[in-house]
């Protein structure tokens, strides 16, 4: 069995490739958020409690738009509620640790480091294996954090025409490249893409990403049991 | 609401959304079929990530002509079929839309 510090570093070195785009991210939401009007403390708190790109701009941007408190933390519920479906298919792996150690893995749940551990968990038994996600966690936490801080302090030198925020969409699809050459999975990935696109205006509260995921996971349900009908 | 106040309580309901599942499901409640289904989560939802940010313009409206986002998505995930390479699939990508915004 490896040790955790060699756990610990495959999480850093798998999640590696995909901390690219969370720079520019980073970088994105601290020049918006002092641009909207939070204070440099207040932009670097969001990114220590909330820790979660997605969450940040929604907040800042309804914030900025005047809407009330309420719609602001349900918008950010919406957003996150994909985490809920992560956290389902990482408890199985999680369920025999304590406590504090559920909650340790739970703040450090986030899209890139949750893609990578699963596949990691999938194929190795150990008992520490969890480690491997707390390393790409760790990786993106220090990441994020100091790409916030040079966010902060470089404000609009930065020009928005380079379009880094194209790197969000690209980083998702490099996380989707095993699936491609799978035909369930395209049938999948298109239900639940055309439907958040379709969506994306008229399903409230933000909550176009979990309607089109539970959309996608339906029809994963009806082909995959399909296909066992046919072996 | 004071902006910290409001700052916690985002990051309650986000740490919230992390936690619940991993706290409550417990490991018997799983078999095979549960598993399969559970394998197409990552499937499911980063395409609803992906696409709303090709497709739709910064008022939300769908944008398909003159949109170099969408050739640039396309050479990348051909580059990702191709290859299964993550940092080719990214770098793809990039480079592909700053050919097409900047030298087209």
């Amino acid at each position: 069995m490896k040790t955790n510090l060699q756990v610990f570093c495959k999480g850093i070195v798998d999640v590696s490739p995909f901390m690219i785009p969370v720079v520019p991210f980073g970088l994105i939401f601290g020049i918006l958020a002092i641009d909207i009007g939070f204070s440099p403390l207040a932009t670097m708190g969001m990114s220590l409690i909330i820790f979660g790109g997605a969450s940040q701009i929604v907040l800042i941007q309804l914030f900025s738009g005047g809407a009330s408190s309420l719609i602001i933390i349900s918008s950010v519920g919406a957003v996150n509620s994909r985490h809920l479906l992560y956290g389902a298919v990482i408890s199985e792996h999680v369920s025999d640790l304590k406590l504090i150690w559920k909650i340790i893995i739970s703040y450090f749940l986030i899209d890139q480091a949750f893609a990578l551990s699963n596949q990691y968990f999938k194929k190795n038994q150990d008992k520490n294996k969890y480690f491997h996600l707390i390393g790409g966690g760790v990786t993106c936490w220090v990441i994020w954090q100091s790409s916030t801080v040079l966010g902060i302090i470089l404000g609009e030198s930065i020009p928005e025409k380079l379009g880094l925020s194209f790197a969000v969409p690209l980083t998702f699809l490099a996380l989707l490249v095993n699936d491609f050459r799978k035909i369930i999975n395209v049938i999948v990935m298109i239900t639940s893409g055309l439907i958040a696109t379709l969506g994306y205006d008229y399903i409230p509260y933000k909550a176009y990403v979990i309607v089109a995921a539970l959309a996608g996971l339906c029809v994963a349900l009806i082909l995959t049991k399909n296909k066992k009908n046919y072996d | 609401m004071t902006e910290w106040a409001l700052i916690i309580y985002c990051g309650l309901i986000t740490f919230l959304t992390r936690f619940s599942m991993v706290a409550l499901l417990k490991k018997e409640m799983f078999n095979d079929r549960v598993r399969e289904v559970l394998s197409y989560v990552p499937t499911a939802i980063f395409p609803a990530i992906i696409f709303p940010a090709i497709f739709l313009d910064n008022s939300g409206s769908i944008l398909i002509e003159d949109n170099p986002k969408i050739l640039a998505a396309i050479i990348a995930t051909g580059i990702g079929i191709f290859t299964r390479n993550i940092i080719a699939t990214i770098f793809s990508g990039l480079a592909s839309y700053w050919f097409l915004i900047f030298v087209v």
